[in-house]
């Protein structure tokens, strides 16, 4: 079945416009293939066997071909290869895709090309290989430091796999990342305490520590929902997330986002400009993408079943790009995505920002959520406070005027 | 006109679901009222919510023809009435148009509280009874267990009772025949003045207001001028006739017949149940006694959720009062909740079908505020204010004492469940007047105030019995009482649309249980809030919601934005569910389950 965009949204209408100070762009290519699927993702994966079943290659060329046409502008600054799991991906591939971007917007000779690597698919060799088609970043899933852990989630690794791993990266690449899973059920803050100085330890320049969430549609929602489970409370949850605030500091790597940690100068810069409100071409199965045209902000999502979309790309049938989705956001949408994305990095939101977008904010509320201590007093930024931080939720809420 | 002999006017009155709408299915079915195909289980439950809750709420009135075993016809006007307590009146007006009652008892539970009330309205009008036990078809079923406790309790001869399965129709034709023989035909004179007694009255949308009437002297017939007594309003009835259960026009109504007419009236509120209907040209010499109007006894607040609708609210509120004239409502201003209206009903049940009806057929979300009773506020000044609204109390140093309604309520539960009974009625200050036994269930004679058991009494008393005991209640007299008024705070400020009116014994246990229930009803917030009940200006109670902890979503990338968004959609929806008062969200319904007392 081909598959179109609505037509008043058609690429075609979109010429790549050359927009006066054009955010910096990056590109984020989704690999959605994975060797084992963890309980408790959501995000848009599928078994490595259908990895198998087709050649990739034409529909992630052609996306990228298409997406020229929605931004034209370059350098891009910075590509990530997310997953599932792109470690899995044929370092040619990677190779090639570079080689592509470049010759499309011209790939910045500093460019962070950054890529997620499952410590199972990520033998010094492999990584190796990985280096030499470009990246020079890796962020690494370890997810915990304890075996049990890993078998709770899913993981097919062990914790030497994942050091060996981890100390292996840090020889091959500029920056080396690695993932934790914590506030898992029945850890306790002492366990947590100790994991995350275990991880510390490994003196990595970057970490995304992340509480674990139950997700709807995972097979966790359903044992959590069935009782097999059950995660810790709030009061545990803020203490754990507070003492990873302060182990994190202490140890030179600050957060710079909620669940981000980095030494100075190591923070992620293509997760740090899309939540800035950068461009981001969304290319893969399932990816996302914002762009600003000269009409205003374009949101895509490609189609997420892996065959549908590279069905749609290789016909090409009347346009067809593989997107599900191409649509230009109205003033709400991108008001709320600048507070809601802002928010979450510890720098905020420079209120010119926010007056420039015509952003409607609720400043009862905000003078009150400043006298409160947790948005940052500072007039001149919207930013939460380590206390709000852990409110972000609420507070994005309530500074956004209804 | 039938032969006033061959007339027979019967009431089918018994406790909720013993069967009489069952009952009335298979009479109407059996004398050919409907055919098989119209036919449908409890055919005069037509309202939505009676069929719905396979509850009967109106009373309905239908003429059947019977050819009985004396192979005489006869008129049949029956009326099945509702069994639960709040619809009481209708009860009370349709036994005032018979002369017989059919006193229908479920064999497998036996004599219930309305059985007693309902009987008890029927002996005092004197009517015939024929105890009809039903249900016999159900294994539980024991009919001799079941005469001994109508003779026992009530006091009548069972000798003519009929055991019955309203369901299967077993017995149903000795049914017919036990009213044509031992029920007895109208009196009345048809050459005297005409004499009708206005039984019910309402709005059809075709032919405007309907009335239904018993005949009891003279004829109404098409083209009279007819006269209301108490008013002197006369109208032209342009049309007769009864329901069988289908509308049909007669060409009049005798002596001893219940039919409607229909005149040209345009509300109706022009309309007073028990009212006199004579002829204008040859009046009769006497009023009939009539019946004391039905009085709302609760009172509570509805409010749209969305103000916007308030106008379409006022509309809804018209409309349904054009049909339920014991519904009462007036405008109200709350600074919590906006512009809504003080409502009367006749009881909870009541309450809740209004409320109901208001969302469902006019779509409009209600904020609904805790029940209360009518206070009597005597004055300082020798002057009586009733009090329909605890936010609207006066200031306490001009009132001299407050009178507050008070119920003679009966309950019958198994010996088991007594224990529990007593309680539940000692803590709310009732005072019992009587305990005696049918078999091993006791008979529970309490006096209670009514603003005890306005709101959770029945449900309590459900929980505590497992559902065995039954209860019945009557207004009885507005005594003095130790009243006060309650605020609470939140956040330091007070929410009138919570205030109550409570015994000065029980405020602080009351007020301790509605802060802690609020503590459990208002989500967490940014900061913490503080929860209070007072009496006057001292704090009687208090409880404080902490602030939250945590609320953010750990991951959130590209994809993941989208997502967000339709969270923050949902969450801003989410407090459009809630009332914002001062800096806190209300939820809609914390209004009412503030209320609710695990005790
Ligand atoms: N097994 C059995 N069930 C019956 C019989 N008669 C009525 N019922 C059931 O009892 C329930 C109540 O019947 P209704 O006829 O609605 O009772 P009601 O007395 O009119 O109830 P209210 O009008 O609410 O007071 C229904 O579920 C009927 O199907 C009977 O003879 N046998
Ligand atoms: C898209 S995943 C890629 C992981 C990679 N495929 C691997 O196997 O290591 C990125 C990170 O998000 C985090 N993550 C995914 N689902 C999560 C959840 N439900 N709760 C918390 N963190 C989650 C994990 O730490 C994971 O490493
Ligand atoms: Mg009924």
């Amino acid at each position: 079945m081909p598959f179109r965009t609505a037509p008043m949204l058609s690429l075609s209408l979109w010429p790549g416009v050359l927009v006066a100070e054009a955010p910096q762009l990056g590109v984020y290519i989704h690999w959605p293939f994975c060797a084992a699927i963890c309980p408790y993702c959501d995000f848009n994966v599928h078994p490595v066997r259908d990895m198998q079943t087709a050649d990739w290659r034409v529909g992630y060329f052609r996306a990228l071909e298409h997406a020229q046409h929605l931004r034209a502008h370059g350098p891009v600054e910075t590509v990530f290869f997310g997953g599932g799991t792109p470690s899995l991906m044929p370092p040619e591939l990677i190779g090639d895709l570079l080689a592509d971007i470049d010759r499309r917007w011209g790939l910045a000779a500093d460019a962070e090309v950054s890529l997620e690597a499952n410590p199972v698919s990520a033998p010094q060799s492999h990584l190796q290989a990985l280096r030499a088609a470009g990246i020079n970043r890796l962020s690494l899933g370890v997810q915990a430091f304890d075996a049990a852990a890993l078998k709770f989630l899913g993981r097919t690794h062990s914790v030497a796999q994942a050091r060996t791993a981890f100390e292996a990266a840090g020889g091959i690449f500029d920056r080396v990342s690695l993932d934790l899973i914590y506030a898992r059920p029945g850890q306790t803050l002492a366990e947590w305490a100790d994991e995350l100085a275990r991880a510390l330890a490994l003196a990595p320049a970057h970490m995304s520590l992340y509480q674990l969430t139950i997700e709807p549609d995972t097979p966790f929602f359903k044992r959590h929902a069935a009782g097999k489970f059950i995660m810790p409370d709030e009061a545990l949850a803020a203490d754990m997330y507070e003492l990873t605030q302060a182990s994190c500091a202490a140890a030179g790597l600050p957060a710079y986002e909620v669940s981000n940690h980095a030494r100075a100068g190591h923070a992620c810069r293509h997760n740090m400009a899309s939540w800035r409100g950068g461009d981001y071409l969304g290319i893969g199965p399932g990816a996302h993408g914002r762009v600003s045209t000269g009409r205003g902000r374009v949101a895509t999502r490609a189609l997420a079943k892996p065959a549908a979309w590279l069905e749609s790309l290789a016909d090409g049938v009347d346009g067809a790009d593989g997107m599900a989705e191409t649509r230009l956001l109205g003033h709400e949408d991108v008001h709320a995505e600048t507070v809601l994305l802002g928010l979450r990095l510890v720098e905020g939101v420079p209120m010119s920002r926010l007056e420039a977008l015509g952003v409607p904010l609720d400043a009862g509320r905000i003078a009150d959520l400043r006298a409160a201590g947790l948005l940052e007093a500072n007039p001149q930024n919207l930013a939460v406070t380590q206390a709000g931080r852990l409110l972000l939720d609420r507070i994005t809420d309530a500074v956004l005027a209804d | 006109m039938s032969v006033q002999k061959n007339i027979r006017n019967f009431a089918i009155i018994a406790h909720i679901d013993h069967g009489k709408s069952t009952l009335a299915d298979r009479l109407i079915q059996i004398t050919g009222g409907l055919s098989t195909r119209e036919m449908q289980e409890q055919v005069l439950d037509n309202m939505e919510l009676e069929r719905e809750r396979g509850i009967t709420i109106k009373a309905q009135t239908v003429r059947l023809d019977y050819e009985a075993s004396d192979g005489q016809t006869y008129q049949l006007n029956l009326i099945d009435t509702p069994g639960h307590v709040d619809f009481a009146y209708e009860v009370n007006r349709s036994l005032a148009a018979c002369e017989g009652s059919l006193l229908v008892v479920d064999a497998s539970q036996g004599v219930e509280a309305q059985t007693l009330a309902n009987v008890y309205q029927a002996i005092e009008v004197d009517h015939e009874i024929v105890p009809v036990l039903n249900k016999v078809d159900l294994p539980a079923a024991d009919c001799p267990r079941v005469c001994g406790q109508i003779e026992d309790v009530i006091g009548l001869d069972t000798a003519g009772a009929v055991n019955i399965s309203a369901k299967t129709g077993l017995g149903v034709d000795d049914v017919l025949e036990a009213i044509v023989t031992q029920l007895p035909a109208p009196d009345g004179d048809a050459d005297a003045p005409l004499k009708a007694m206005l039984v019910d009255s309402w709005y059809d949308a075709y032919l405007g207001v309907v009335v239904l009437v018993r005949v009891i002297d003279g004829t109404l017939k098409k083209g009279q001028k007819i006269r209301m007594m108490s008013t002197g309003a006369t109208h032209l009835v342009d049309q007769v006739g009864v329901f069988r259960p289908k509308r049909e026009t007669v060409s009049d109504l005798g002596p001893g017949e219940i039919g409607y007419f229909t005149a040209a009236i345009k509300q109706v509120a022009d309309t007073r149940v028990g009212d006199t209907v004579t002829e204008d040209r040859a009046p009769c010499a006497d009023i009939l006694d009539g019946f004391k109007p039905s009085q709302p006894v609760v009172f509570c607040g509805l409010f749209p959720t969305d103000s916007s609708q308030f106008e379409d609210l006022r509309e809804a509120m018209a409309k349904l009062r054009l049909n339920d004239a014991s519904f009462d409502y007036e405008m109200e201003t709350s600074a919590a909740l906006g512009f809504g209206f003080r409502c009367g009903f006749l009881g909870l049940l009541h309450l809740e079908i209004i409320r109901e009806r208001i969302e469902r057929e006019f779509d409009i979300d209600l904020i609904t505020t805790a029940p209360s009773v009518v206070y009597h506020l005597h004055m300082n000044d020798g002057s009586m204010v009733e009090l329909h609204n605890p936010a609207d109390m006066p200031d306490i140093v001009k009132i001299d004492h407050i009178d507050e309604p008070w119920i003679d309520a009966s309950i019958l539960v198994p010996d088991e469940y007594l224990g529990a009974v007593l309680k539940l009625c000692e803590d709310r200050r009732g005072r019992q007047k009587n305990l005696s036994y049918a078999g091993s269930r006791a008979m529970l004679e309490y006096a209670l105030p009514l603003n005890e058991v306005v709101f959770d009494f029945y449900d309590r008393l459900k929980s505590a019995t497992r559902g065995y005991a039954s209860f019945d209640y009557q207004l009885s007299a507005y005594k003095t009482g130790d009243l006060v008024k309650m605020s609470i705070l939140v956040n330091a400020e007070p929410v009138d649309a919570l205030s109550t009116i409570v015994h000065r014994e029980r405020a602080e246990m009351r007020g301790r249980a509605m802060c802690e229930r609020l503590k459990d009803l208002i989500p967490r917030h940014l900061f913490k809030i503080p929860i209070q009940a007072a009496l006057g200006g001292k704090i009687i109670a208090r409880e404080t919601i902490a602030a939250l902890r945590k609320d953010v979503t750990a991951k959130c990338y590209g994809g993941d934005v989208s997502r967000k968004r339709k969270l923050l959609d949902k969450q801003k929806e989410g407090k459009k569910k809630m009332r914002q008062f001062g800096k806190v969200d209300i939820p809609q319904d914390a209004f009412i389950s503030a209320l609710k007392m695990d005790d």
